[in-house]
């Protein structure tokens, strides 16, 4: 699967917001039934890592961070590769689709299970 | 509910060893069985803990294959997963089924073969029990550790230092446990100067890919003295769980499964956090091990460096923390962990832990699986 990712948060008619969507809101176990569109709204980095030691298939360094979205006043965190290093906490970053994060064929995970695009995340100047 | 004791307990060699998962297991088990002059023609119940043996080496249905080479047949079997808190989670499965009656006596094996893997392959292996959003940017459990300990240094201004500090003192205590994979002192500088694996993490804030095995043998409070005099009991165990998703728990420096878990423990138990003499928590990073002194109600949130850096859980301190060395020396082969884990406390308990004795009347083992995703917490105390 390849190009077809979406980045949506998702929501229960209780207004808990999560990312990625559960089957049942793992705030109040409500199902979830609307979705949020975050590929056009910037987000503050809460932290960051550079990872040395990956695993097969996948860029080295990395650099990962997990970042706030603001949603109408509710947030709602994500995870995801950075383009760069250089990135501190309280940065605001955007993010940009990539149609493969890492190689599908080279890790233990069986390639058809999941998505591989994505998104990653680039700070705003 | 009538309590469960604690009869027997073994652990192999941990580290880079020629044998495979089966015979380290029956290693473990024999010396278990041994070590409380129990016949495995006994055994009601056999529960092997091992995360990944189908994943690592090709070998699945291990508990039916350690009840035939124990000659433990036909003892009922099962095989016990919750990643790297399986052993944990066995102690827990144990307790269950000797608290119960369903079994008057249970044998709690717990293992993993991993090192003949490279160290990319292992590490994913270990990812893989990571969400797909996780997973496809090539999250690893390690980069978990590096978000979290730079996300905890930011928010209590904690020096970077203090987090070698724990390596220092878990390497401090891992040269007098015989069963360790390191067995040798290192310095804030050597730890402070090794490679970066996750910035702000390096090589010596992370426990190495193990080979090894430790086991249990639980019976009735009331029937344990028929078996021997030397044995501890079981006085609280809770485990809960956490989100999958790693970045939706609301503070990321707060193990909630690990405040749940030990909450129930010490209900059980009718003990606080005051109660514990010595405790052996899961450093599988040093990052951890802070987290879990703090979610455990050792220390207030954020303080849980300081104690460190005033020497507070140093074998000579008031609250030993990880006088086995830790996962950090000892090693961490998965399912085994959190069974080495209650064997050291075993000993404490004992004054049977040699060179590493401290004073202990009553323990505590916390066990996690994932990045905080499943935790055990077992309060352990003398007869």
């Amino acid at each position: 699967m390849s190009g077809n990712s979406k980045f949506e948060a998702h929501r229960c008619p209780n207004g808990h917001l999560s990312y990625p969507g559960h089957p049942r809101c793992p705030e109040c176990a409500e199902p979830q039934d609307e979705t949020v569109d975050l590929t056009d709204r910037t987000a503050e980095v809460v932290t960051w890592t550079t990872s040395t030691a990956t695993p097969p298939g996948v860029r080295q360094p990395n650099h990962i961070a997990i970042v706030e979205f603001d949603v109408d006043g509710d947030s709602v965190r994500a995870i995801g590769q950075l383009t760069t290093d250089g990135v501190e906490i309280g940065d605001e970053v955007r993010p940009i689709y990539a149609d493969e994060l890492r190689d599908p064929d080279a890790g233990i995970r069986e390639k058809a299970s999941q998505e591989w695009d994505g998104y990653r995340f680039e700070p705003v100047e | 509910m009538e309590r469960v004791a604690i009869i027997g307990a073994s652990m192999t060699q941990f580290g880079q060893r020629d044998a495979w998962i089966r015979e380290l297991l029956a290693e473990a088990g024999e010396a278990c069985l041994d070590d409380a002059g129990v016949s495995p023609l006994d055994l009601d119940h056999l529960y092997v803990s091992n995360m990944a043996s189908g994943e690592f080496e090709g070998q699945t249905g291990v508990p039916n294959a350690l009840a035939h080479d124990l000659g433990a047949l036909p003892a009922y079997t099962q095989r016990i997963d919750q990643t790297s808190s399986s052993g944990g989670a066995g102690i827990y499965a144990a307790w269950q089924s000797v608290a119960s009656g369903a079994s008057d006596l249970t044998l709690l094996v717990g293992g993993e073969k991993m090192t003949h893997e490279t160290t990319a392959e292992a590490t994913d292996v270990i990812a893989s029990l990571t969400h797909p959003v996780e997973y496809k940017h090539g999250l690893t459990l390690p980069s978990f550790a590096g978000l979290t300990a730079r996300r905890y240094l930011h928010e209590y201004d904690a020096p970077r230092e203090s987090l070698a500090k724990v390596a220092v003192k878990n390497h401090r205590n891992g040269v007098d446990n015989p069963h360790a994979q390191f067995r040798k002192e290192v310095d804030v500088e050597t730890v402070m100067e090794s490679p970066i694996v996750a910035d702000p993490l390096r090589l010596y804030d992370f426990c190495p890919i193990t080979d090894g095995s430790a086991a249990l043998l639980f019976c009735p409070e009331s029937e344990a003295k028929q078996y021997t005099d030397e044995y501890t009991v079981v006085s609280g165990i809770g485990g809960a769980t956490d989100t999958h998703v790693v970045h939706e728990r609301d503070d990321p420096t707060v193990m909630g499964a690990a405040v749940e878990s030990s909450e129930l423990a010490y209900n059980m138990a009718e003990r606080e956090p005051e109660d514990i003499d010595v405790a052996e928590l899961h450093d599988m990073f040093t990052i951890l091990e802070f987290l879990q002194s703090e979610a455990v109600g050792f220390f207030e949130q954020g303080e849980g460096w300081k104690a460190v850096e005033e020497g507070v859980t140093d074998r000579d301190g008031d609250l030993p923390i990880n006088t086995s060395g830790g996962l950090k020396s000892k090693g961490h082969p998965l399912g085994a962990s959190g069974v080495a884990q209650a064997y050291e406390l075993h000993q404490q308990l004992l004054g049977n832990a040699g060179k590493r004795q401290v004073d202990a009347e009553v323990a505590l083992a916390c066990n996690v699986g994932g990045f905080g995703n499943c935790v055990i917490t077992t309060i352990m105390e003398q007869a």
